[in-house]
């Protein structure tokens, strides 16, 4: 394969080749750039800090990421490019430390090519919310990502790179990956270190990764996973191993609460897991029929939960320390309130507001603990769900890619668009969206699995056989199958 | 349960926030929905439950571990807008009461 061609590979033939001396490093990093970015970056604005010097100047020749090329959500702190939560107060801010997924993944050989687009903070569920304007869906350009990680999603969607980084505080991951049609993991609580990711809702935060591959997922997951000294929350003990992806999934059950999508859902969104679930039972798993609580709960639970924590986080951009100052303020007081209000943008300032009135005197009673008790409910659903199947199959969201500016003027709306997909984060368990065709329209269309704690070698066993059986893939003369590239239209 | 613009004005004040008087009522409406949204938490059963503690299972808490990595002075400071001789400026806290 010739190096313009490079992009086309997958992270883990694009490492063998540098390591072999086949492919020379910068072609590796650079070929998204000089391939898929010249046709697609300036309309789907997926990059929102990019260098050339930065990108030249790590030159890895060994590990199992060797000249991988990734792109790191705008949220997770590197130093060689700005980290500015996509925010006008963290306006040109760049941390004086790594995160320990960049570490691990520089550690590996990746190459942090950029950051990605999101939305503000990462509240949202479009990626309209960002300072920098939005990102659009390479499948369909005047529809949305999705989000928050709109931009890593899209990145990998296009081609930029094989792997990308987000974060999924209730579904920002695997929504995205949904609407970009390419494979989204959001880990198990604790499995990846927060240590440099901008805190948003901290019992909820996840840093996760895009890949158009099952294996480029594993071998992203097994470089990152693990505890770290510098982050309290993560898990003890050794990562599980997911080196056995390719296993199938023969005498694996899989849960499926169709109760869920009776109603509310496309039909085409319903088709495309349907035909999956048949997939998954033709390749040897079992169908397990049950209901289970409603996803509204979740909802209800998370939006007050997260805005109570993302208040408290947030309560550390003051215009002192970094970032934003607002320039004309006579007192300390007027110094705080200025920067915030000019430096917040609308949807973060709300979520602020329902925050900080859910945890204030005479309401903490009847909205946060109501809600931490509605958790544990919710926790208990998903412990007795896996005690009868290996995983629960169900939608990553209820709808195809949603147009530009549909749902930005309701922020309920656009609250539940997350509703398959944020009862993973309360209950602190992974969840993995895969890609299983396209619409009628073209559009991509996604299935969400979704494990008990430590479950992601199931789930990647189970995307390995959806991605194999693929309807829509095709074969690039490479071993691993292909979800269709977007197309120009 | 209907959140009014004093009460608006009230959370902004313990959130730092300043929201400008065209924007109130907009903003009174949009909390008000999504309160109006999570009171069907409500029809579930929680009498009998606890509330869910930060660390999430499998995350016991631990002590911090230090290790001996530091961050200079000047690069700490030189993200701030304002500062001198290893400080941070700001406007003034307290009033000179005694000139």
């Amino acid at each position: 394969m010739s190096a313009p061609e490079a992009w086309r590979l997958s992270a883990t033939a694009l490492a063998a080749r540098v390591r072999g001396g086949e492919l020379a490093v910068d072609d590796a990093v650079e070929a998204g750039w000089r391939g898929p970015a010249g046709t697609w970056e300036a309309e789907v604005r997926a990059v929102v800090h990019a260098d050339p010097a930065a990108r030249a100047a790590a030159r890895p020749r060994e590990g199992p990421l060797a000249g991988v090329p990734v792109l790191v959500k705008d949220n997770i702190c590197t130093t060689d490019y700005p980290t500015t939560c996509a925010s006008r107060i963290l306006a040109g801010y760049r941390p004086p430390y790594d995160a320990t997924v960049v570490s691990r993944l520089r550690a590996a050989g990746a190459v942090v090519v950029g950051k990605g687009n999101m939305d503000e903070f990462a509240m949202g569920s479009s990626t309209e919310y960002s300072c920098y304007g939005p990102t659009r869906n390479p499948y369909d350009l005047d529809r949305v990502p999705g989000g928050s990680s709109g931009g890593p999603a899209a990145a990998v969607a296009y081609g930029l790179c094989p792997l990308a980084l987000g974060s999924d505080t209730g579904g920002s991951v695997r929504q995205p990956a949904a609407f970009c049609g390419v494979l989204g993991l959001k880990p198990t609580y604790g499995r990846f270190s927060r240590y440099g990711l901008v805190a948003f809702g901290s019992s909820l935060d996840q840093v996760g990764i895009f890949a158009r591959h099952t294996g480029d997922l594993a071998a992203a997951y097994a470089a990152l996973a693990g505890p770290d000294p510098l982050d309290a929350t993560t898990r003890p003990g050794e990562a599980p191993d997911v080196s056995g992806w390719r296993a199938g999934v023969t005498g694996l059950s899989f849960g499926w609460p169709a109760n869920l999508w009776r109603e509310g859902v496309d039909p085409e969104v319903v088709g495309g897991l349907e035909e999956a679930a048949a997939r998954l039972e033709r390749s040897g798993a079992t169908r397990v029929t049950f209901d289970f609580l409603p996803g509204e709960y979740s909802v209800a639970a998370y939006y007050l939960v997260a805005t109570a924590e993302a208040s408290s986080n947030l309560a550390r951009f003051d215009g002192v320390r970094y970032g934003f100052r607002h320039a004309d303020s006579a007192d300390l007081r007027a110094l705080y309130t200025r920067t915030r209000s000019e430096g917040f943008g609308p949807e973060v300032q709300r979520r602020i507001l329902l925050g900080t009135y859910a945890l204030s005197a005479g309401y903490y009673d009847a909205y946060y603990l109501t809600a931490q008790r509605a958790r544990t409910r919710i926790r208990e659903e998903y412990r007795a769900a896996f005690a009868r199947c290996d995983f629960l199959m169900m939608p990553a969201a209820p709808s195809l890619p949603f147009r530009l500016g549909e749902k930005i003027e309701d922020p309920l709306a656009m609250y539940l668009s997350d509703i398959f997909t944020i009862g993973a984060n309360l209950a602190g368990i992974p969840g993995l969206s895969v890609p299983v065709g396209l619409s009628r329209a073209g559009l991509p269309l996604a299935v969400q699995m979704l494990g008990p704690e430590d479950g992601e070698p199931v789930l990647l066993r189970a995307a390995a056989v959806l991605e194999a059986g693929g309807e829509v893939a095709r074969l690039e003369g490479e071993d691993t199958p292909e979800f269709a590239w977007p197309t120009k239209r | 349960m209907a959140i009014d613009r004093a009460e608006v004005e009230r959370i902004a004040e313990l959130a730092r926030l300043e929201i400008a008087p065209e924007r109130m009522g907009r903003m009174a409406t949009e909390l008000s929905a999504v309160l109006e949204f999570v009171a069907a938490l409500g029809r579930l059963d929680l009498a009998r439950l606890a509330p869910s503690t930060f660390a999430p299972a499998g995350t016991p808490l631990r002590a911090d571990e230090l290790d001996d990595r530091r961050i200079p002075a000047a690069e700490a400071l030189s993200a701030a807008t304002e500062h001198d001789d290893g400080f941070f400026l700001v406007p003034p806290i307290v009033e000179n009461v005694n000139p």
